[in-house]
This record gives C-alpha cells, sequence and structure tokens, in this order.
C-alpha cells in the first residue's frame, strides 16, 4: 500500500532550492508521516484518517483544506494527542515534532510540550474556555502550571497577554468570565492563551468560522501580526477557500481522509494539479465577478465506514476512468514542492481554467 | 435633504411592476422585562427597527448583514412566524400582519420558508414523504387526496432526488440532501414568493454550488420571488436582483447586486466587501481593506443617530444627533453612475478607485 502522501520535498540534508513561494529549505519542524486514524462506530470502522503525511516548516503557513468530513480536524486532534480515545485510535504512522516521534512518547512528556511549544485554537471559543473560571485566572494559569509562575506575577502576565491580543481595558476585563466576551473577544482570549508560552507551531482549527465578517478580518490579522513577531509556524485548518488564498504559504487538500494535493499557494489557485481541488475553485462564487451557473461537484463526499475502492473521489469525478476505481492513485510528483494523488494528475494541470 | 424622487418610502425595488410585496416601516421589538409578579417592561431588543422595501415577482432580494442585524427576525416577520411591532408587509396590496385564521392561511401559501439549518428543521421521526407532503394537511385545497403521492413524487424530482426515497428519514441524507427537502417542502403549495434564511451556510463548498444552482434553475422554472437572508456576501451577489445591508435593525445601503457591490458609497458596506476574503492569492495585498475595530452595539441599546457611527471613521457629531434617512443621498443625486442609489449616510460616497 503506497496510499501515503509524501510532499516532494526531499529529506531534510537535500538543499533543495527554494521555489518562488515554497517552503524554506530547513528541517521540517513538524513532519507526520503515513498517519491513520480509525473510529469504532456502530456501522462499522470509520477511517478518519487514511495515510496523512505533511510537513510543516519554521515560520511557515500550511493551510489544511478539506470539507467536514475530510479527516482534516482529526489529523491535528491526533497530532496534538488529544483525540477521544475510545472511539478514536491512532492505527498507524508517526508524528515527528524536532525529529522526536510524539505518538511514542510518554503522555506526560506529551503534556509538557502541549501549550508549551505546540498549542490549538479551537473553532468554538465558548465550549473550549472553561465557564466558571475568569479569563484572567485562565491565562494565568498557563504560567503557574508551566513557568511555575507566582500568582501575581501569572496575573501580570494574563493582562499583558490580553493587551497584546488587543481587548480593550484588559485589567478590568480580566476578572470577566467568558460568556460576558463577544465572540471576536472570546476568539481573541483562546488565541491568547494558545500563544501565552510562545509555542513554537501553532493549530488553528476553523478559528474564524463562527465568526462574521468584519470580526474574521480582525481575528485573522492578529493572528498573522502574532506569527510574524513571534515567528510561529501555523496550521491553519479551513474549509474557506478564501482565508486560505489571504494567508497560506502551501496548501495541503484534503478529501476522505487522505491528502489529494500539496502546493505552494500560488501554484494552487492557478493550477490545480487535482480534479476536486479544481472543482472547489470552480464552484466558489466570486465577489468580483458574477457569472450565470456555478460549477458544481457533482454527488457527495463518501461516508468514511464506506470510502469507494481506488480513488477516493473517483464517483464525483469529471474525468474518472477504469484505472481511478480499481487503483488507488500514489503521489505523483508534480513539480517542487508540489503532489498531486491523481492517475491524471497531468492532464487536470493542462486543462485550461 | 433627500431627492425628490427618492423621498417617498419605500424605495421603489426591480422595475416598474407591481410589487408582490411590499414592506413599509416594519418594526419588531422584543420587550425586556425586570421582576417576577410585577413584570415591568425596562427596555427593547430593537431586532427590526423601520424596513422598507418591495420585491417584484419572479426577482430576488438578498438581504445581508452580521449576526446580530435582525435579518433572520426579517424573514420570520414576512412569512408570518412574528407579528410585527408596527408596520406593513403587503402582499399584492393586502397587509398581512392583521390577518388571521383563514385569511392567514390563505396568504401563507403563497409565502414559504426554507430554513438555515437542515439538521433540525425537518422531524426526525417522518420520513421525507410525509414533511413534504405535510402541507397538504393544512391546506387541504392544494392537492386533493389521491393526487398528493404523486405531487410528492414530483416534488422530489423538481429538487433533483430520487423519488423512491420518499419513504426515508432525514438522518438517511446528507446535508445537501436535506436541504433540497426543505426547499422542496417550502415548493409544495406552489407558492410565489420564497423566504431563505441563509440556504447555503450549513453546507460544504462542493454542495452550496450544487443548492444554489436548484434555486436558481427553480425561479427560472417557477417564477418565484425570493428573499434570499444571508451573511455570505458572495453568495447574495450571485444569486439577487436587488441587496438591501442591514445593520442594528435597520437597511444602511439598497441597490442592484451592482450598485452595493461595485458602488457602495455606505461606510459600513465598503467595510463589509472589504473583509470578505478573496480566493485568489494574487489579490493578498490588494490594500484598501477596512478593517473595522471592536463589534457590533447590542440591539438592546442601540446608538443615537446613525448606528453604524461607533465604529465608523468618517463619524461626526451630526452622525450622533441625526439619524440619516435611507435616499439617495443629495451630493450623489445628480450622479450619473450607479453610485446613485439609497444609502443611510450623511457623508455617502463611493470609495477611492484603489479600493
Amino acid at each position: 500500500m503506497s496510499d501515503t502522501l509524501r510532499p516532494t520535498t526531499p529529506a531534510p540534508a537535500a538543499t533543495a532550492a527554494p521555489a518562488p513561494d515554497g517552503p524554506p529549505p530547513a528541517a521540517p519542524l513538524l513532519d507526520v508521516q503515513g498517519l491513520r486514524v480509525e473510529f469504532r462506530t456502530r456501522d462499522g470502522v470509520a477511517r478518519a484518517v487514511n495515510g496523512v503525511s505533511y510537513q510543516v516548516h519554521p515560520g511557515e503557513t500550511l493551510a489544511v483544506l478539506g470539507e467536514s468530513g475530510s479527516g482534516k480536524s482529526v489529523t491535528a486532534q491526533a497530532v496534538m494527542g488529544i483525540l477521544d480515545t475510545p472511539p478514536g485510535k491512532v492505527t498507524g504512522g508517526r508524528v515527528l515534532f524536532h525529529g522526536r516521534d510524539l505518538l511514542t512518547l510518554p503522555e506526560d512528556e506529551r503534556r509538557r510540550l502541549r501549550g508549551a511549544r505546540m498549542a490549538m485554537v479551537f473553532q468554538d471559543a465558548l465550549s473550549a474556555l472553561n465557564p466558571v473560571m475568569t479569563v484572567g485566572d485562565q491565562l494565568a494559569e498557563m504560567f503557574t502550571v508551566h513557568r511555575g509562575a507566582s500568582r501575581r506575577d501569572a496575573r501580570a502576565r494574563a493582562v499583558e497577554l490580553m493587551d497584546r491580543v488587543r481587548i480593550p481595558a484588559a485589567r478590568e476585563r480580566a476578572r470577566d468570565y467568558p460568556h460576558q466576551f463577544s465572540g471576536g473577544m472570546r476568539q481573541r482570549i483562546m488565541i491568547a492563551m494558545a500563544i501565552a508560552l510562545e509555542p513554537e507551531l501553532l493549530i488553528a482549527d476553523e478559528p474564524t468560522t463562527a465568526l462574521d465578517v468584519t470580526v474574521q478580518a480582525q481575528v485573522m490579522d492578529l493572528l498573522a501580526e502574532l506569527r510574524r513577531d513571534l515567528g510561529t509556524a501555523l496550521v491553519l485548518i479551513t474549509h474557506d477557500l478564501g482565508v486560505v488564498a489571504e494567508v497560506a504559504d502551501r496548501i495541503a487538500v484534503m478529501y476522505a481522509g487522505r491528502i489529494v494535493e500539496t502546493a505552494p499557494v500560488h501554484a494552487l489557485y492557478e493550477r490545480p494539479a487535482h480534479p476536486y481541488t479544481r472543482g472547489l475553485l470552480d464552484s466558489v462564487p466570486r465577489l468580483d465577478r458574477r457569472d450565470g451557473e456555478l460549477y458544481a461537484i457533482q454527488g457527495m463526499p463518501p461516508s468514511l465506514t464506506r470510502v469507494p475502492p481506488g480513488c477516493a473521489f473517483h464517483p464525483r469525478c469529471p474525468r474518472a476512468r477504469e484505472v481511478c476505481r480499481t487503483e488507488e492513485p500514489p503521489s505523483h510528483p508534480v513539480a517542487d514542492g508540489r503532489a498531486s494523488a491523481c492517475h491524471f494528475w497531468k492532464e487536470t494541470l493542462d486543462d485550461l481554467r | 435633504m433627500t431627492s425628490a424622487e427618492a423621498a417617498p418610502r419605500p424605495v421603489t425595488g426591480s422595475g416598474g411592476a407591481e410589487p408582490l410585496l411590499e414592506v413599509t416601516d416594519l418594526v419588531r421589538h422584543y420587550p425586556l422585562t425586570r421582576g417576577v409578579l410585577l413584570r415591568r417592561q425596562v427596555g427593547a431588543v430593537r431586532a427590526v427597527d423601520g424596513v422598507s422595501f418591495t420585491l417584484a415577482a419572479g426577482r430576488t432580494l438578498g438581504v445581508v448583514g452580521e449576526s446580530g442585524c435582525g435579518k433572520s427576525t426579517l424573514a420570520r416577520l414576512l412569512v408570518g412566524l412574528e407579528r410585527p411591532t408596527s408596520g406593513l408587509v403587503r402582499y399584492r396590496g393586502e397587509d398581512i400582519t392583521r390577518l388571521s385564521g383563514r385569511a392567514l392561511r390563505a396568504v401563507r401559501r403563497n409565502i414559504q420558508m426554507v430554513f438555515q439549518d437542515p439538521y433540525t428543521s425537518l422531524n426526525p421521526r417522518m420520513t421525507v414523504g410525509d414533511i413534504i407532503g405535510e402541507p397538504f394537511e393544512i391546506h387541504p385545497e392544494a392537492a386533493p387526496r389521491g393526487d398528493r403521492r404523486g405531487r410528492v413524487r414530483e416534488l422530489l424530482e423538481l429538487v433533483g432526488l430520487d423519488p423512491e426515497h420518499a419513504s426515508r428519514y432525514p438522518h438517511q441524507f446528507s446535508g445537501g440532501q436535506r436541504q433540497r427537502v426543505g426547499i422542496a417542502r417550502a415548493l409544495a403549495l406552489r407558492p410565489e414568493v420564497v423566504v431563505a434564511d441563509e440556504p447555503v451556510s450549513a453546507l460544504d463548498v462542493s454542495v452550496q454550488a450544487q443548492v444554489v444552482n436548484l434555486m436558481r434553475r427553480l425561479q427560472d422554472e417557477l417564477g418565484l420571488a425570493y428573499v434570499v437572508i444571508a451573511h455570505d456576501l458572495s453568495v447574495v451577489r450571485h444569486i439577487s436582483d436587488q441587496v438591501a445591508v442591514m445593520y442594528l435593525g435597520r437597511i444602511a445601503e439598497y441597490g442592484t447586486g451592482e450598485q452595493i457591490h461595485d458602488h457602495a458609497t455606505h461606510p459600513y458596506t465598503q467595510a463589509l466587501l472589504s473583509a470578505v476574503p478573496v480566493p485568489d492569492p494574487r489579490l493578498r495585498d490588494r490594500g484598501g481593506r477596512i478593517l473595522l475595530t471592536g463589534d457590533v452595539p447590542s440591539p438592546a441599546d442601540p446608538p443615537s443617530g446613525c448606528r453604524f457611527r461607533t465604529r465608523c471613521w468618517k463619524a461626526t457629531g451630526r452622525c450622533a444627533e441625526q439619524a440619516p434617512p435611507l435616499a439617495v443621498p443629495a451630493a450623489l443625486a445628480d450622479d450619473p453612475t450607479p453610485a446613485r442609489h439609497p444609502s443611510a449616510c450623511h457623508y455617502a460616497q463611493t470609495r477611492a478607485p484603489d479600493a
């Protein structure tokens, strides 16, 4: 089974020239290799993540793009070590952080890494924050638990952090509870918590999906600024092609538990090398043009308990042929830093958009 | 202050045809009370606070705005799920807000609703066939008893579902298919107006396009008029003839898709448009982005004068004292470009071309 999709970036030792907007040629910060996660459900075993590989380099923003059920969030949860087990279970692969496999690390060591060196921002801040603790106390806890700071010190740093994510009147508001904040402000508090210990890796799972457009722009801006200042690498999990185009350096497109295409952002939007990516790009209504009928990908994403054989996308693919029904496409290197898991990636790439 | 021809409300919509739906100064306040035994009203949430527009047959009005702007309350008022505090909703000239009983039922046949969440708006214990056929129980005159099964099959086919699936339950369908069921139900009584509250926002991108296309096809085939409520400006641009931008219970700007999207004159509309991420990385550093500060104020305590002034970079003392009316601004009254359209701002003007 060669369905693990390795990006074409060679081993860290090699000195590949960086593509114009490609990744820096340094050793990856995070190297996910052939990750598999299964869920036991009443309907059978759901293969939520089915051999996912990606790398994140220091300071880089990787967008993981996918629709619901594509496995993009589960992958992140497995990387962070916060997967609900059971029913979930990591059944294969490695998650290398600075070259060390997190999956074989003892739980207490992993816990020390979480928050300090890698942190996560969730979609729903109201359920991710503790409702019966003031936000100041929750932020201060990061410093007392991980850094052994005194209560007074920790409180001061908590207020500093709230200032940093631009919460007005931070000193007073530190005494408030999460429900007393608006959605955008809560999201800022969660971001403050995630960056409290200046982690090297931030995973943001749909951080702005629940927010209004104008607030979404504020939060994305804040994330970008913090990333610049702290040099944090960001894995941005999203379904929004607009958000991806605004912030990502590289993109990994997921479908039915696999990565079907990886590419630098400009290359992907200009010339997608996988029919699914192509379909997604074509189906988005654009603000700056109004055409007739929207292109629509036919059918719907498959159930993860019954992923079609061969290429999982073949029942919806306009390009599907016999080979797609029987043979799972391996990851084809397309160009520097690009790969596509499609038998007909060349033809897709040469399609005129 | 306002130009002579835009002054009379409501703002006239598309073309000169007689409007199908005419909404005048619609207001819905929810009282805020205190006390258990002696309930006193201490204020009101002004969810919808003076909205007027018209809708012609076969056309689409898109209503955009952020959460709390009153757009969903407006939808519920239009279909009669809520009664307004004041104001009129005229359907073919008749005010429907005071109707009851049989007269109300007769009107409701013609104004139907599609809900946002296809997961909670369908009864999980009814088959899809029964869900789509249920309107016939309430309006038996719409389809004779013997015909109903056939009508349900027709409706399923119309929205692109397999008629054989009428005996299945909602959980056996995907989100996009469920939304099709919701649309079929709304169409069962052959309405003239369909009010759709965020019809695609709960769906995946690849499925959104299918539902948007379906709605457009049905409009062409059946001559439906739509009121589409959405927060996604791209979707609204794609399907609307007229667009109303709402902010805190009022319409801030009103015009054709072109007028609103390419020639916005209200600062809020401009900020909203500039904040939408564009799915094209080449436009990443396009500049001209307006980042608003703060959040939308509470509709229980809206700012005096212009409601947007607390977040507006153009606001002056005048904005706090005088609520700008929704009309063609005097400064733009003689403008030959599409910038000449109703905008509730004292300082309305289009943005510099670099934006």
